[in-house]
């Protein structure tokens, strides 16, 4: 888990008063292994108290099978699982989805609206867990206030599953 | 045929003795605590040995080991196999929530002498008058309850499968006990015949044990609520042991009524 670097941006834009927008880019690395699967990845904004604010994403095997398909695996996203993921009835729409590419993944949420809905302001972490077949795991947080005041990016940074994790808030 | 009864007759004392009495330890392995999907399954692996959790001395016998599912009803052990050092089978999990696989062993052992030599004896109740000659002197009657149990849950945790039978000591989980991770703190009750099992020693000692020279044991005590907490220093398999004794027997003859429970947890990484 990495901490946040916390930059203020310098430029000043007139941006129109709509609801407050979270926007999240997951960097998914490029792996150079012998044997690669795409990772199941689950997005979520977690409390102080670790409870779940919201479910934004998760991406597991879609392909059909006996035993469910991916959703044999998901306890693999550990964190995810007992933080909330067992609770849900996959698929959920608008969260669950196909493993992604290597490459970065641009998810953009919007306050009132389905999967972020009202989140009441205060402290929250934007974690990001990435678990991998053959693979390893990680979990990276991204702490963060809610509502921002002004145009605010965040990010934290993984180092073997995960790559960089940009928290883009708007107010 | 020899061999084998006498296998088994070893096996029934292993069985009866309380875990405290003997370095060995009974334990049962599942190869998952937490599932997921359309179709869950897991295979389970249980023995009496030194090491945790290698099989290396003797199998559990399948016939003790009773399967709750999460509505409270048995589930039935599939594919049961005793090897020469485990026994093994799997759990088809049905149904959403926790399961606990449990071995529960009981029965009486004496100590007697009849013409100046000393005997023993174990079994049932029903064949303790039967067994032991009337010329037995110096009989000496005790009773053994022991439990081993571990637990996977499908999906949510669920409590319904958790539920003490009220005899001997029994483990009733504050946290749950498919919920337990590094470096966080999990609490959990004892009971002695569904009461409040208070200042006992528990221990703890995490799987893989070939492969280091300390035991590592955690110890802890219940405080008056008969509750215990341990922190999970690493991930793992985790052996949770304790054992008492009292005189509460419910066999007239027996003085001595010896109580242990032991559970299989895993505790996974952060």
């Amino acid at each position: 888990m990495r901490r946040i670097s916390l930059t203020l941006p310098a430029l000043l834009l007139a941006t129109p008063a709509v609801a407050a927008d979270l926007n999240v880019t997951v960097q998914i690395p490029q792996l150079n292994v012998a044997e690669y699967h795409r990772p199941y990845t689950a997005v979520w904004v977690e409390r102080e108290d670790h409870s779940v604010a919201a479910q934004l994403a998760v991406w597991y095997a879609q392909k059909e099978s006996k035993e469910g398909a991916g959703t044999k695996w998901l306890p693999e996203l550990r964190q995810w699982w007992r933080r909330g993921g067992r609770e849900l009835q996959m698929p959920v729409d608008g969260v669950s989805g196909a493993t992604r590419p290597a490459g970065d993944q641009k998810l953009n949420f919007h306050e009132g609206k389905a999967p972020l809905g009202d989140l009441a302001p205060g402290k929250y972490d934007l974690v990001v867990e990435a678990a991998r077949e053959t693979g390893g795991r990680e979990v990276v947080r991204v702490p963060f206030t809610w509502p921002a005041t002004a145009p605010q990016q965040l990010s934290g940074q993984g180092s073997t599953e995960l790559g960089a994790v940009k928290v883009d808030l708007a107010p | 045929m020899i061999k084998h009864s006498m296998k088994w007759g070893a096996l029934a004392l292993a069985l009866v003795l309380p875990l405290s009495a003997q370095a060995h330890k009974m334990w049962m392995v599942p190869s998952a605590t937490n599932v997921s999907g359309n179709d869950p399954w897991v295979t389970v692996d249980a023995a009496v040995s030194n090491d945790l959790f290698y099989p290396d001395h003797m199998p559990v016998a399948l016939d003790r080991v009773t399967i709750t599912a999460p509505d409270g009803q048995t589930a039935k052990a599939e594919n049961a196999l005793t090897g020469q050092y485990r026994s093994t089978f799997d759990v088809h999990l049905t149904q959403p929530g926790t399961y606990k696989i449990a071995a529960v062993n009981g029965g009486l052992f004496a100590n007697y002498e009849v013409d100046g030599q000393k005997k023993r004896w174990r079994g049932d109740a029903a064949d303790l008058s039967k067994q032991i000659p009337s010329n037995a002197k110096n009989v000496e009657v005790s009773e053994s309850i022991s439990r081993v149990e571990t637990f996977v849950t499908n999906g949510k945790p669920s409590n319904g499968a958790l539920k003490p039978s009220g005899k001997g000591l029994e483990l009733v989980p504050v946290t749950n006990v498919t919920d337990l991770a590094s470096g966080e703190a999990a609490t959990f009750q004892l009971l002695i015949d569904g009461k409040p099992a208070s200042n006992l020693k528990v221990m703890a000692i995490a799987g893989e044990t070939r492969y280091r020279n300390a035991p590592e044991e955690i110890d802890v005590t219940t405080d008056k609520d008969g509750k215990f907490n341990i922190t999970w220093p690493h991930a793992g398999m985790y052996w949770v042991n304790a054992s008492t004794q009292d005189d509460k027997s419910s066999i007239k003859q027996a003085k001595v009524r010896r109580l242990s429970y032991a559970a299989t947890l895993e505790v996974l990484p952060q």
